[in-house]
């Protein structure tokens, strides 16, 4: 029973960061209806850019986490007006296929800068490595700033969204996106904006996981799977659906890694029947509508 | 000078030409009914002015300026309030949420405060209903809604269209006497658009008619209802 | 895209029977082995392409994940020699059979999705072709590959290893392409262009629209797993880095570049997407990825009208021009639909603003 539990708060911490990323993913599709393929790997990208600062500009984790944030945002709002605005009247699957370039080009990149040599990545520091006890269940602490890290930043988005001018102006723009300019508000600018902070998300995601799974190029890739699940199974248009899919994800891969047999490697391929299953039964996922408009 | 002014303005929705130069001045603090049948180029004329609509040539005039070229929120910022064909409702937000975007561009707090104290006093649901999601409210009431969104922004110009659309008809005496209280006290100018013609006819000040993009025929509102040959011809009553 | 896609009519017959024979003299008078080999895997990627026209061009539908049912048909290929000897000549069809099976049984669960969530779907099962790869080790070796011998010209022509290779893919991509233009060029076209349309017209019109994706994700399966086998064979070494995401990409990047609904369009994508990490290295150290997405992305700027936009376009003027009365059969079976052709690979109409959002919250 000891067991069980362990595992699912492990499930649960990775879960926050796939949690992380799926609320990237929705942001922007809430934006613009269509799903940003290259979110892990900006992700990626944001966090080497925190190595730096960490490692080589020898700045204080906290510090550095917070600039790389703030990069992240400017760098999202770059790439929708250079890369996405040509594309923001075309059809979806162009969009798409251009966020795939861009994820390719990304990439590289790093790849170009960093190498493909894999770079240990700091946690928090501050933290004492001996686990807790709560209530008879050993928990990591890492663990549970994890978990905490993520209900923050559904809460930070959800006060911006619900309380600010802004967050109504970009809620309105993605809604109703021509009755808004009759209002004045400047669609363009609020869709860029939508990319930068769901960048600054994602570069939250990629910090996070990268003390687990260690930095490198091609970290993201299977996070961004999960993400997809997790959004997809909570409901692609719901942030919360996202944080609650990303955590049953998290949770559902640790037991599945854990207590099924040989199944460890398959856990991806799990990612993708969870995606295909999910959008045949109910393509709403659990939290949306039973069914979505056709896109 | 006319507060804004329509000269041989055309438009077109892809390659189909919808106005054919069509020329309406609107004189400041007046209502201008704009009538016509459907599909005759009414609701084309009002996107013409807020830029919804590529124009293809002619001018728009505010304020003695050419905005042809403006876009939507430009022309927003300018003090142009358009409430486009359905009432363009932000169906998903709350009342409160739709009114504060209409004041979404002004700056000073403590005024959109005050006014939105007016629109409760002009619609006195709304206070009591702030948080209840749009599209739950009746058509009038969402009509009325858009009406006061619009006069969030303390706009020179509406641009109405079709206010009366698929509302009972006491419902639409309360949304005109609305519209005839809102030009008298806050001298707002209005251009209204409208198939319902006799009603519009009862507050507007001038009155046009478009056929086909083209202004058929102009005059004071009150020629235009007494006579009936123009009555028949091209009102239909 | 119809008859004229793979038809072959007065002028055109006429260049694609030169282009024909300099193909089939070119590795003996013109090539030297590293280029003769690079062709090999042309004639290789093309047959993919094609598959991948018949599924994206030709039924509407988006895959991301082709890269997958190649590696389906590499690894048969590889295990089926591995494990019983089988000699590599008599594993390409099965693998190509193998593929398709998987093809077809995808697209079962693909008919509910669609656009943005059937690329969603294939791109994760692209991602999860090399993990699935490695985990079954015992039946693929896992991350070490296997080891294939080289393919020696069995006839004793005479042929350096490479041009036997070479003519192998070609001879096979030829079959494959009039098999094709067989499959196509009928009622079967006609249906799949339907399909691509507008569903609910083509349903309306007595279609079985699910048969027919179902089918076209088979055959573009298919069409991928013989062409993972021909990789295969003239790599004589599988494993799973080969499959990895980069593979889909670049098909994607190969049917965009070749463009959809033209003769030449496979070819020319396999050779850009064949040479370009050649050419590129200088440049990019052996990421052509780098390239391959800045590539893809300046694409689709200049693309208006999406990737099967543009190829119904250049269809259209194809028919033009060949055959009129062929283009009043089409405006007839258009008229079938009841509204502006328009579905989620097509750029919105231009000009308009829709009607006003008020009262539904999201049309």
């Amino acid at each position: 029973m000891q067991g069980v539990v362990q595992q699912i708060v492990s499930g649960l911490a990775t879960g926050g960061v796939y949690a992380s990323l799926a609320l990237a993913l929705v942001l922007i599709y809430r934006s613009m209806e269509a799903l940003n393929f290259a979110q892990g790997e900006m992700a990626m990208f944001s966090t080497f850019i925190a190595w730096e600062l960490i490692s080589v500009v020898h700045l204080n984790y906290y510090a550095a986490f917070a600039i790389t944030i703030a990069v992240s945002i400017a760098g999202g709002f770059l790439i929708e007006r250079v890369v996405i605005r040509p594309v923001e009247k075309a059809p979806p699957l162009t969009v798409v296929l251009v966020t795939l370039g861009l994820f390719f080009v990304v990439n590289g990149l790093a790849g170009l800068i960093w190498s493909y040599v894999i770079k240990p990545f700091p946690g928090p520091p501050g933290f004492p490595q001996a686990p807790i006890s709560v209530g008879g269940v050993t928990v990591g602490l890492q663990d549970l700033f994890l978990i905490v890290m993520t209900v923050v930043l559904l809460g930070i988005l959800y006060a911006f969204f619900q309380f600010t001018k802004l967050g109504l102006a970009m809620r309105a723009a993605a809604l109703y996106p021509e009755t808004s300019r009759l209002l004045g508000v400047r669609t363009s600018q609020m869709l860029g904006l939508g990319w930068g902070l769901a960048a600054g998300v994602g570069a939250v995601s990629g910090m996070l996981i990268a003390p687990i799974e260690f930095l490198d190029p091609n970290m993201m890739q299977p996070v961004l799977l999960y993400a997809f699940a997790a959004a997809v199974l909570g409901g692609v248009e719901n942030p919360v659906g996202a944080v609650v899919g990303g955590f049953l994800v998290g949770v559902l891969l640790a037991l599945i890694g854990t207590y099924v047999p040989g199944a460890r490697d398959l856990r991806l391929a799990f990612g993708l029947v969870i995606i295909v299953a999910v959008l045949i039964v109910r393509p709403g996922g659990l939290l949306g509508r039973a069914h979505l408009a056709r896109v | 000078m006319a507060l804004l002014e329509l000269t041989d303005v055309e438009a077109a929705y892809g390659s189909v030409k919808a106005l054919h130069g069509v020329s309406l001045p609107v004189e400041e603090g007046s209502i201008v009914a704009l009538l016509g049948a459907n599909g005759a180029g009414k609701t084309t004329t009002l996107r013409a002015i807020s830029g919804t609509v590529r124009k293809t040539g002619g001018n728009v005039l505010f304020d003695d300026r050419v905005i042809n070229l403006r876009s939507p929120e430009d022309v927003a910022r300018m003090g142009i309030a358009h409430v486009p064909e359905g009432r363009g409702t932000l169906a998903q937000l709350t009342v409160w949420e739709n009114l504060k975007m209409g004041a979404y561009v002004r700056r000073d707090g403590a005024g959109v405060k005050r006014d939105f104290d007016r629109m409760v006093g002009y619609f006195p649901w709304l206070g009591r209903r702030r948080d209840q999601v749009a599209v739950t409210l009746s058509g009038g009431e969402q009509q009325m809604l858009a009406i006061a969104r619009a006069l969030m922004l303390r706009p020179r110009v509406m641009l109405l269209d079709e206010p009366s659309l698929g509302l009972a008809p006491l419902v639409v005496r309360d949304i005109y006497r609305i519209i005839e209280t809102i030009n008298r006290e806050e001298k707002t100018t209005i251009l209204l658009v409208e198939q319902n013609a006799r009603t519009a006819l009862g507050v507007a000040h001038r009155a046009y008619v478009i056929e086909v993009g083209r202004i058929a025929v102009e005059g004071s509102a009150s020629d235009l209802a007494n006579q009936e040959s123009i009555r028949k011809s091209y009102l239909g009553y | 895209m119809d008859r004229t896609f793979l038809g072959l009519g007065g002028r055109t017959w006429l260049i694609s029977a030169v282009a024909l024979a300099v193909a089939l003299l070119a590795p003996l008078f013109l090539l030297d082995r590293f280029n003769t080999l690079q062709f090999a895997y042309v004639w290789a990627f093309a047959i993919a392409l094609i598959g991948l026209n018949v599924l994206t061009g030709y039924s509407g539908q988006i895959s991301l994940g082709n890269g997958a049912f190649m590696a389906i048909g590499a690894y048969t290929t590889a295990i089926l020699y591995y494990k019983l000897k089988v000699p590599y000549g008599w594993t390409i069809l099965p693998a190509g059979l193998v593929a398709g099976l998987g093809g077809y049984l995808f697209g079962f669960p693909s008919l509910k999705l669609s656009g943005l969530y059937l690329a969603l779907a294939t791109f994760a099962l692209a991602l999860s072709a090399s993990p699935v790869i490695k985990n079954f080790d015992g039946l693929t070796n896992g991350h070490e590959g296997i080891v294939l011998p080289p393919a020696l010209d069995p006839f004793g022509f005479g042929l350096t290893n490479e041009q036997w290779l070479y003519y192998l893919a070609l001879i096979i991509a030829i079959l494959l392409f009039l098999f094709a233009r067989a499959m196509l060029g009928g009622a079967t076209g006609r249906a799949l262009r339907a399909i691509r349309d507008s569903e609910t017209a083509a349903a309306a019109s007595g279609i079985s629209v699910a048969q027919f994706k179902t089918m076209a994700f088979g055959v573009s399966a298919f069409y991928a797993g013989i062409a993972g086998s021909l990789y295969a064979i003239i790599t004589a070494f599988v494993s799973p880095d080969s499959f990895d995401l980069p593979l889909s990409l670049s098909l994607l990047v190969g049917m965009v570049v070749g463009g959809l609904g033209t003769l030449a369009g496979p070819v020319l994508g396999a050779a850009f997407v064949v040479w370009l990490p050649i050419y590129a290295q200088q440049i990019i150290h052996n990421r052509p990825d780098v390239a391959y997405g800045a590539i893809l992305i300046l694409l689709m700027f200049v693309l208006p009208q999406g990737i099967v936009g543009g190829a119904r376009q250049l269809a259209g003027w194809y028919r033009r021009r060949s055959r009129p009365e062929e283009a009043s059969d089409e405006a007839s079976l258009h008229a079938v639909r009841t509204g502006p052709v328009r579905d989620w690979t097509e750029a919105p109409l231009s000009g308009t603003t829709g009607p006003s959002e008020g009262g539904s919250p999201r049309s």
